[in-house]
């Protein structure tokens, strides 16, 4: 039956949770293109043969392919849509530089696509950080990898290797927690 | 820091009104928009003049702080206000950008047919941001999908397919200002419309439609 790939691509996502992006089926959307080039073809000839044969008998079917490919868009598109929405999530919790694990997932244009328009507001307004309210003032953490130097707000600077314990205040280790290089430490 | 700021209107030769507001008022002030930003299923007018005069009050801060002794109990005290400050502008500024990803056709749409004088709901950056969005999301559909599709059939109306903000959603909401004979619309057809009024100080859960112009008002403050 028509549209069966299209409804399998929507049913996917519609399968998995929300905050979850599967693999880009780069598969699937190539056969819901194939699929609606050939009904347009044949949708095309019999076009020709009502024009100039005057079949208007082959009027019904053409209707009925014309709804699939309407179809097969829809399906497309939403699957695409859908996927960009569950990107942009994941990057507004995240921030700029998403894990390789989900990158994996991604196509190759849903990668370059995203970026510039958040960056052209970030150096307006600091936005991915302060994403919590928190009591303390400073964190301890513990450095996870060898990072070196690293300035702290009254000029004095902090060497961060492997395994070293610091307080350092708030703002300035969430970004490297994110990254992976601190670790927060709850004692 | 008790010093006054100023916040002008939109054009300063248009005969703007000043507004004087201390630090505490203006800080209120953002703290009502960001309730009111993160309660509204719509995006709200935008309020630019808060956000940088708040900006500037940070700078000051940040400044002052930088003079004062160091290991002083005040720092760190002003440290954290300022953190939190900080957060309540980031957090408003993210709820923002979050709903003109969500309903960018609408939004644009409805800034073409904005006028000269009416207030925008976009401050300049944001609007660039918002046309930025959607040339993206229109390019990045043309070249994965809609450019190998039947030539008939290769564009998408994104106003008709993207969801609008849902109006009908219901939100809690204080009265700040006495406010008499509001109309409120049936929702199904057995009921009739029938008219409310709010007494200062009283809260309630209503339709966001049928009060949206008292939010854009400062009538009521959704909670």
């Amino acid at each position: 039956m028509f549209c069966e790939k299209a409804m399998e691509l929507v049913r996917e996502l519609h399968r998995a949770p929300e905050g979850e992006l599967p693999a880009f089926s780069e598969d699937g959307l190539r056969q819901v293109l194939e699929e609606m080039k050939a009904l347009y073809e044949q949708n095309q000839s019999d076009v020709n043969e009502v024009k100039s044969g005057g079949r208007s008998d082959l009027i019904p079917t053409i209707k009925f392919r014309h709804c699939s490919l309407l179809r097969n868009r829809r399906c497309a598109v939403a699957y695409l849509y859908d996927r960009l929405l569950r990107i942009r999530a994941l990057r507004w919790e995240y921030g700029s530089v998403l894990p390789n694990a989900l990158r994996f997932h991604m196509s190759a244009e849903e990668k370059i696509g995203r970026i510039p328009s958040t960056q052209k507001l970030e150096t307006h307004y600091v936005l991915f950080s302060d994403t919590a309210i928190s009591r303390k003032n400073l964190y301890e953490v513990r450095c996870l990898k060898d990072y070196g130097e690293f300035e702290v707000d009254d000029g004095t600077s902090v060497l961060l290797k492997k395994n070293s314990q610091h307080f350092l205040p708030r703002w300035k280790c969430e970004q490297l927690v994110r990254q992976g290089v601190l670790e927060h430490v709850l004692s | 820091m008790t010093e006054e700021l100023d916040l002008t209107g939109q054009d300063s030769d248009a005969g703007s009104e000043e507004v004087v507001l201390t630090p505490a008022e203006l800080i209120e002030r953002l703290e009502q928009a960001w309730m009111n930003e993160k309660f509204a299923p719509e995006l709200l007018e935008s309020k630019s003049e808060i956000v940088e005069c708040v900006m500037e009050q940070l700078d000051h801060m940040e400044e002052n702080l930088r003079r004062a002794k160091k290991g002083d109990l005040k720092v760190s005290i002003h440290r954290m206000e300022m953190e939190r400050i900080r957060y309540v502008l980031s957090s408003y500024l993210r709820c923002r950008l979050m709903k003109i990803e969500k309903f960018f056709p609408h939004i644009l749409e409805k800034e073409k047919t904005t006028h000269e004088g009416e207030l925008s709901s976009l401050s300049p950056e944001e609007l660039v941001f918002a046309k930025q969005y959607m040339a993206n999301t229109e390019t990045y559909l043309r070249n994965v999908a809609l450019k190998h599709m039947p030539p008939n059939l290769q564009t998408v109306d994104l106003l008709r397919s993207v969801p609008k903000p849902d109006l009908d959603s219901y939100v809690f909401l204080r009265v700040k200002e006495r406010q008499e004979n509001i109309l409120v619309e049936p929702e199904t057809d057995e009921q009739r419309d029938y008219v409310i009024d709010l007494e200062e100080g009283s809260q309630h859960l209503i339709r966001y439609k049928t009060i949206a112009p008292l939010v854009a008002s400062g009538a009521v403050q959704l909670i």
